[in-house]
């Protein structure tokens, strides 16, 4: 049923990633990505993986919720190593196939590429696994509050993602209870060419999207009726601060990046 | 038509550890041109049970006969099931998506693939049992107040002609007047089409007024069956699952308590009217 699908792919469990301040976890994960843009040679690929591997290792989330995400991608993933194996050119030609070669260059760089994403993809994925969308909210919130000079609405991008966020299984919890409604009068989702499935959207969306107005104006009336005006004044109930963790996590993350400067620089 | 339900089970996330028991090992029967009023607490399994009627949900185990029939059969019956089995959910209203109220009509016929005739003199004849004239055809359902919103709804199933009406609390959330429209309506629908009609309903005193039996569940059960004085009867039972008998009967209770002699099987508000006006008439 369309009630299984979860969002927010939050895995419960208590870990010292886990209880890391939201902030710190979101500027590591941003450095750990732009270091996987740098690195360019087996030493480094193999020192962020092992470093990766450790994080997961302490965060104690299965290997196999961790894969999900992969899996996700897995085309994209292809789709990568077939464009780079076959236009990276190179002088080492394995295979010629009508326009296409396919040389030792492309494979070597079609398989970098390939590590790259899916370390991507664990790394960003481990963010969301450890941190609940809540917290990860609260964290973008504070992280952009020095672009609010230049007009950038740090609270009301959180609000508005934390809200989204919010009203997803409601959503769906909808589009379940609109589509059994026009299923009981006679409607078939199934079957049909390409055109009639997308017709048969039309009863679903229409109401869909009249009830997600409705929703939104009750609830801005709501939020106005306990005086929210936005971020201005608003104090929080849990406020973030730094723990003892925290700071053993940030000398984790600048030793991870100095290694790397290091082996890049000695290899 | 008659509907027979053997030894149904539903478990929702059934394997998982969010495993739960919504109907526990029912069995009913209904019988043709019953009017059945079906009530428990929220979360009883009300909701699951009339869903498996018309096979939007499949049974975990048991089996669901409609003319002997079971509906999960086969698959590719199953349009067939639902123009057989209306089921109106709750705030009906919110599936109105066409441009024009006559069109949301005809969607449910269009569906079934009948000619173009049919399909109009089906919406024209659903959309005049619900009371809406043709005044309001062609407006927007969008622009319709409530109870003419849930009326145009309503029609929406009965242009299907089923032979068993299911409606889901089809009074929650309108106004007396709406209210009693479309009780009124519904109510005509059984005596002059003589379909079944099962109404979900958490008003004792609609249900005491206009159903022939009534089903009580609890906890994926079904608890007690019979006529409103069968189950009525049965206050304090109904209150510890958190139910009640219809508020009238309270004052009858209150009033033997006090000593006077009244009948203590009145459900109605009519029936207590007469009851207690022949005997202000004895006194004096």
């Amino acid at each position: 049923m369309i009630r299984d699908i979860t969002i927010g792919q939050y895995y419960m469990v208590d870990s010292p990633i886990h209880s890391l301040d939201p902030r710190l976890k979101l500027i590591a994960t941003f450095v750990y990505v732009i270091c996987l843009f740098i690195i360019n040679d087996v030493y480094t690929y193999a020192f962020s993986m092992l470093a990766l591997a450790g994080i997961i290792a302490v965060s104690k989330v299965p290997l196999k919720f961790i894969m999900r995400g992969i899996k996700s991608i897995i085309v994209i993933i292809i789709f990568t190593a077939i464009i780079n194996v076959l236009t990276t050119k190179g002088t080492h030609v394995l295979y010629e196939l009508g326009w296409f070669t396919v040389t030792l260059e492309g494979v070597y760089m079609a398989t970098k590429m390939v590590v790259r994403l899916i370390m991507l993809i664990v790394s960003s994925s481990l963010l969301t696994l450890t941190t609940t969308p809540i917290q990860l909210t609260d964290g973008i919130e504070y992280l952009l509050k020095p672009f609010q000079k230049i007009g950038v609405p740090s609270h009301e991008i959180a609000m508005m993602m934390t809200i989204a966020l919010r009203f997803i299984p409601t959503l769906l919890d909808e589009t379940d209870k609109i589509m059994k409604a026009q299923q009981a009068r006679g409607a078939d989702f199934e079957t049909g060419g390409l055109m009639e499935k997308a017709k048969s959207l039309v009863p679903i969306l229409v109401p869909l999207f009249i009830s997600a107005f409705r929703r939104a104006d009750e609830l801005a009336m709501a939020m106005e009726a306990r005086c929210y005006h936005g971020g201005d004044n608003r104090t929080r109930m849990n406020v973030m601060a730094l723990q003892k963790n925290d700071y053993y996590a940030m000398a984790v993350i600048c030793g991870f990046v100095v290694c790397l400067i290091i082996i890049m620089l000695v290899m | 038509m008659s509907i027979k339900i053997n030894n149904l089970t539903h478990i929702y996330n059934e394997g998982t550890a969010m495993a739960k028991t919504a109907i526990d090992d029912i069995n009913l029967e209904i019988s043709d041109g019953e009017f059945i009023g079906l009530i428990g607490h929220t979360g009883s399994g009300k909701s699951t049970l009339i869903q498996h009627l018309n096979a939007l949900i499949k049974p975990s185990r048991g089996e669901i006969l409609l003319n002997g029939v079971d509906i999960n059969a086969e698959k590719s019956k199953l349009k067939s099931i639902r123009q057989r089995v209306g089921l109106v959910f709750q705030y009906p209203e919110h599936q109105l998506f066409e441009m024009t109220v006559y069109k949301d009509v005809c969607y449910g016929p269009t569906n079934l693939g009948l000619s173009e005739v049919e399909i109009d003199q089906r919406a024209k004849k659903a959309l005049e049992t619900v009371g809406i004239g043709e005044e309001i055809y062609e407006k927007s359902p969008f622009e319709l107040s409530g109870g003419q919103k849930r009326r145009v709804a309503i029609a929406g199933i009965l242009a299907m002609q089923p032979d068993v009406l299911i409606l889901d609390e089809p009074t929650a959330g309108l106004d007396p007047k709406g209210r009693d429209e479309i009780l009124n309506a519904i109510d005509e629908m059984h005596k002059r089409l003589g379909i079944i009609v099962i109404l979900v309903s958490h008003s004792m005193e609609d249900v005491a007024r206009l159903v022939d039996r009534i089903i009580v569940m609890h906890h994926g059960k079904i608890v007690v069956t019979g006529t409103s004085k069968e189950v009525f009867g049965q206050a304090k039972m109904l209150e510890s699952i958190g139910l009640a008998a219809p508020q009238v009967s309270y004052v009858m209770m209150g009033l033997k308590e006090k000593g006077f002699n009244v009948p203590q099987d009145v459900y109605t508000i009519d029936e207590a009217t007469e009851v207690l006006y022949s005997m202000l008439k004895q006194v004096k």
